[in-house]
């Protein structure tokens, strides 16, 4: 087992602000890059790719369902577009385009939703995107992921151009604390191992795996040694990875900023019950939340490192 | 490809023919809409569009949508007359595995330009695929075929907005006006009237003609084609059901296929 060090919460930048930038970078590089936006460039930071590429900026007001659907036909014309708003409007107001326009033809189609979860704080639910992993996994074909800071952001964004057919990418609205400070290797439904335990496995997405990476630390503390699982790719999931880690933990925790209904934890569920039934717990919410700020937030509805080690401990505890 | 008048008249009814034996074979589908369009789809596929039916996804080709894919009998029977797709298995409509789908469908056929159905989505569609065809620099129009009905649906005033901003001038969406959609008269579902002033006052040039009348779809399109700045909506006034007496303005015949003994009468009068 690896020696465990101290994981210190450093801010990067918001994974939005890592989206906006590596867009652009795409955009250098491949003149086939177009991004549309619904009234929420200085929100979603496309922004960036406004201001470089105006002639391949397609302004759609605030019009979701119409903007996905001119994304599609970009991609039916060999484009590679990038269609960004809020996740709450991306994948709610455009979910019939996108199954229809884009998940049902299979087409070339990125979807990016912004202000996930209830860590945009103040605006409150209307804002709040707590469904949309639910959403976008229940369309065939659609790749789906939920990097976790800025760095697997922006290689992630670099994956979505690359592979080809429709992916929805769920960004956050805070600045969040930095993951991966050494070289990795992102790759769509290639889990990362950040930290390896043998009593149970915390399985985490987008903000969650900071929370986790600090639940980690303190379990260490009580003699429980567990390992965390950056799941940046929610669907394709790693089977294996999962499947390891209930046969080599015996537990699994699933931690993520969204309703515990479609998220990650179900779709971690059916393949431990497929492979090694285990204990699981799950770390998310179970209704909609409030106005506040972030860590309020987080804080109240139960989603920081004292809620994922507390899981933790439980499905220790069902261990036979 | 262009053709005369009178062999465009020709496929026209070859078409109705193809589309009434169709849907009678497959036991359902939506006959009224499919004869309102055959005009418009024989000129556009035979006369107007640049398109090579051996080299489908040639990139510089003109492109046809069709949002209201209900409609598809009209379509496939067209694409099989061009040469895209076999005339001889239009009889497997709506059969499983048949790439004649109930839907327009890009998986089962690779030559349409794209898959619908669900309303109200293709303008958005046709939208998409003109700003990338401006963008490389193409020749390439690409048009659009909405229902009457369809036009009830808000994504259509949306894409609508979006085509006159843009000035997508390379895109052309023609309205199938019938009058009846599949609960009724459109005038007792939801009134869509006045079509035309609707899309002036959204910033596109409309004109209004006879969708049976092929010379006028010919200046139709001729006068879309001359028009820059913005895109242009043809208000096309058809007939529900055109040439089967029986169906005709007939709101019954918008999703019923004829039986049998319809489907032979219907073929003695489309001789």
């Amino acid at each position: 087992m690896p020696a465990k060090t101290k994981f210190e919460v450093k801010l990067g930048a918001a994974t939005r602000e890592a989206f906006g930038r590596a867009v652009v970078e795409l955009g250098r590089e491949n003149k086939d890059i177009v991004v549309c936006d619904a009234d929420l460039a200085k929100s979603t930071m496309t922004v960036y790719f406004q201001k470089e590429f105006p002639e391949r900026f397609f302004s759609c007001g605030i019009a979701e369902a119409n903007m996905t659907a001119i994304g599609a036909g970009l991609a039916y014309a060999g484009k590679i577009p990038f269609i960004a708003s809020f996740s709450a409007f991306a994948m709610n107001k455009g979910f019939e385009q996108l199954r229809s326009c884009a998940a049902y033809p299979h087409v070339n189609l990125k979807v990016v939703g912004t202000h996930s979860g209830i860590s945009i704080g103040e605006d409150g639910p209307s804002q709040m995107s707590v469904e949309e992993i639910g959403l976008a996994c229940s369309l065939p074909g659609f790749v789906v992921l939920a990097p976790a800071d800025e760095v697997s952001t922006k290689a992630l964004v670099r994956a979505a151009a690359a592979h080809l057919g429709p992916v929805f990418i769920r960004t956050g609205r805070p600045k969040c604390p930095i993951v991966y400070s050494g070289a990795h290797q992102f790759e769509i439904g290639k889990a990362i191992e950040l930290v390896d335990g043998s009593d149970v496995t915390i399985i985490a997405g987008g903000l969650l795996v900071a929370q986790s990476l600090l639940a980690a630390e303190t379990l260490e503390g009580e003699g429980i040694s567990a390992r965390v699982i950056d799941m940046h790719t929610v669907k394709p999931l790693d089977r294996q990875a999962i499947e390891r880690a209930a046969a080599e933990t015996g537990a699994i925790v699933v931690a993520e900023e969204h309703l515990v209904d479609g998220g990650l934890g179900v779709r971690v569920a059916q393949v431990v019950a497929q492979t090694r039934p285990c204990p699981m717990e799950f770390v998310g919410l179970q209704t909609y939340a409030e106005s506040g700020t972030p860590d309020e937030l987080m804080e109240k509805y139960g989603l920081v490192a004292r809620d994922v080690a507390a899981a933790a401990r439980k499905a220790v505890g069902r261990k036979h | 490809m262009a053709k005369s008048l009178e062999e465009l008249r020709a496929i026209a009814l070859r078409v109705r023919r193809e589309i009434v034996e169709m849907i009678g074979a497959a036991g359902s589908g939506h006959p009224g809409g499919s004869l309102s369009a055959v005009e418009i789809l024989v000129e556009l596929y035979f006369d107007y569009m640049h398109i090579d039916p051996a080299n489908p996804k040639w990139p510089d080709r003109d492109r046809f949508i069709l949002s209201k894919g209900h409609a598809a009998p009209v379509l496939y029977a067209v694409m099989a007359e061009a040469g895209y797709t076999p005339i001889d298995k239009l009889n497997t409509l709506r059969k499983l595995g048949s790439m004649y789908q109930g839907h327009p469908d890009i998986r089962f056929m690779p030559s349409l330009e794209a898959s619908t159905g669900s309303l109200g989505e293709g303008l958005s569609l046709a939208l998409g695929m003109g700003l990338g065809a401006r963008l490389d620099g193409r020749p390439s129009r690409t048009y659009v075929m909405l229902g009457d009905g369809e036009i009830q649906e808000g994504q259509i005033w949306e894409a609508a907005m979006a085509g006159a901003f843009h000035k997508v001038d390379n895109v052309v969406a023609i309205v199938d006006y019938n009058g009846i959609q599949l609960d009724g008269f459109v005038k007792d579902i939801m009134e869509i009237a006045p079509v035309a002033d609707k899309w002036r006052a959204f910033g596109w040039h409309t004109l209004e003609i006879n969708g049976h009348d092929l010379p006028a779809i010919q200046n139709a399109l001729r006068e879309a084609e001359a028009t820059k700045g913005k895109p242009t909506c043809i208000v096309a006034h058809t007939i529900k059901g055109k040439g089967v007496s029986f169906m005709e303005n007939n709101p019954k015949f918008h999703g019923t296929a004829p039986t049998p003994a319809e489907v032979k009468l219907a073929l003695q009068e489309l001789q």
